[in-house]
């Protein structure tokens, strides 16, 4: 177990511009008692990467509906690796097609989390994560 | 490899690892602090503090920026926002004003909740400041939370203290009472394309102005402890007074020219001693507070949770009061 309080990088990446349901999540982790570092829109997958190394994160939420998921999220996954961040957990919220799901759970996607997914169940995910992580 | 030599290395992940490990204050981070310490007293600290929403880190982007452009230096930046009273949770949203630094692999920001500390700060900003120093970054830009009035620990850490404002936020009466006014070195007043620009201006040049005549500004430099400091070089101009500047930090106005005046600030702390002066007040807090921390843990492992709960129960009926209990705990100890 982490000695301090979990901390979570929320991100939205590509260009939609709704983060409605970042903030939403950024506040429900806030209120779980962790440490959200919200990054804001429109951000590269090398954004989201340098800002995960340089917080030190033990989670990656980001939030996608633009339907850019099978393109952005395996370029997230590849630069935390390269970072030497593989042992940070990735988990997904937004629109994503269930189709989609098997294979980026395949990746190493830790949880996702569409329209009338539970905060709680979130917050859930997260502590038994980042309990098994350390 | 070590920690901190991976750390001297300026290897990007054995930074990060670090400054959690200092921040969460483990026996590792106490490890590393004494490893490094050696390597650290090399860079220049700017604290940036003020209200909520006059545009600290929008400012900070700025300055980042500039030295970036114009001086290649390593920066980095450390950023405090509050953590929540109830939960311990936080937001800490400084980041997404800076994201034109992202890219730039001589940047690093790193974003900290204040985790219950009151003043500005968290407790281990300072500690995280010297792993970022002897990481060999020249500047380290500290931007408190949203501050107040009283909010003046960033003055204790800092070479150098801005203090932002902006337009209508207060009046003259604002502008001399006491607080976080008085440890500016330079006061900014940001988004400076809004009306009242002039009236804040003025409050606080007139607030500077009262202050002149009385000969010890020095005074207030950042001080809030006493210190004697028999063996400390005096220069020729133990006084820095200090300058108002315009700013609107969203478009890069006044940045040039502020930083003129952070670097006259610079040239001034070496020339008059006072960069030696802040630092010893600097080390001396933090040895203080050290040693208190320690001294109150150590006295209360050789009490029972039960003799101290006792205490805290005969408290409670108004047997005693925290003064005598204090003290009488405190003779029953003496050697």
């Amino acid at each position: 177990m982490t000695e301090g309080n979990i901390r979570v990088l929320i991100a939205k990446p590509g260009l939609d511009g709704h983060d409605r349901g970042a903030k939403v999540v950024a506040r429900a982790l806030r209120d779980a008692g962790m440490e959200v570092i919200y990054t804001g829109l429109r951000q590269t997958p090398e954004m989201i990467a340098e800002a995960a190394l340089q917080e030190d994160v033990d989670v990656v939420g980001i939030s996608i509906l633009s339907g850019a998921h099978m393109a952005l999220v395996p370029r997230i996954l590849e630069l935390m690796k390269a970072n030497g961040q593989d042992d940070v957990k990735l988990f997904l919220g937004g629109i994503i097609p269930d189709e989609d799901i098997a294979q980026l759970k395949k990746m190493g996607v830790s949880g996702i989390y569409g329209p009338g997914a539970s905060t709680e169940d979130i917050v859930a995910q997260i502590r038994t994560d980042v309990f098994k992580r350390a | 490899m070590k920690l901190s030599q991976a750390l001297l290395n300026q290897n990007r992940l054995a930074l990060s690892r670090t400054l959690t490990h200092v921040e969460n204050n483990s026996e590792k981070g106490r490890a590393v602090l004494n490893e490094i310490f050696p390597h650290t007293g090399k860079a220049h600290l700017i604290g940036v503090t003020g209200a909520p929403g006059t545009g600290k880190s929008t400012l900070v982007n700025q300055l980042a920026l500039h030295y970036r452009k114009e001086k290649d230096y390593r920066i980095a930046i450390l950023a405090v926002d509050p953590s929540s009273p109830f939960t311990g949770g936080a937001v800490l949203g400084d980041r997404v004003r800076m994201r034109d630094l992202s890219g730039d692999s001589k940047v690093f920001i790193r974003s900290m909740a204040t985790r219950g500390s009151l003043g500005g700060l968290a407790q281990s900003t300072s500690a995280m400041v010297q792993v970022f120093d002897a990481a060999n970054f020249d500047l380290i830009l500290i931007e408190t939370v949203g501050a107040g009035q009283a909010e003046v620990d960033i003055a204790k850490l800092a070479h150098t203290t801005l203090v932002v404002e902006a337009p209508g936020l207060g009046d003259d009466i604002q502008a001399i009472k006491a607080g976080i006014l008085e440890i500016a070195d330079i006061l900014v007043v940001n988004k400076a394309d809004r009306s009242g620009v002039e009236n804040t201006e003025r409050a606080l040049k007139g607030m500077l102005e009262l202050a002149h005549p009385t000969q010890r500004v020095f005074q207030h430099h950042g001080r809030q402890m006493v210190l004697k400091v028999p063996e400390m070089p005096k220069g020729e101009n133990p006084l820095w007074f200090p300058v108002v500047k315009r700013t609107v930090a969203k478009d890069g106005i006044g940045i040039t020219e502020l930083v003129e005046a952070i670097e006259n600030h610079v040239a001034f702390l070496r020339e008059s001693g006072e960069w030696f002066s802040r630092e010893r007040t600097q080390l001396q807090a933090t040895f203080d507070s050290l040693l208190r921390e320690s001294l109150f843990n150590r006295f209360l492992d050789k009490l029972s949770p039960q003799q101290y709960e006792d205490i805290l129960s005969q408290i409670m009926k108004r047997e005693e009061s925290p003064w005598s209990a204090a003290e009488k705990l405190l003779d029953r100890r003496k050697p």
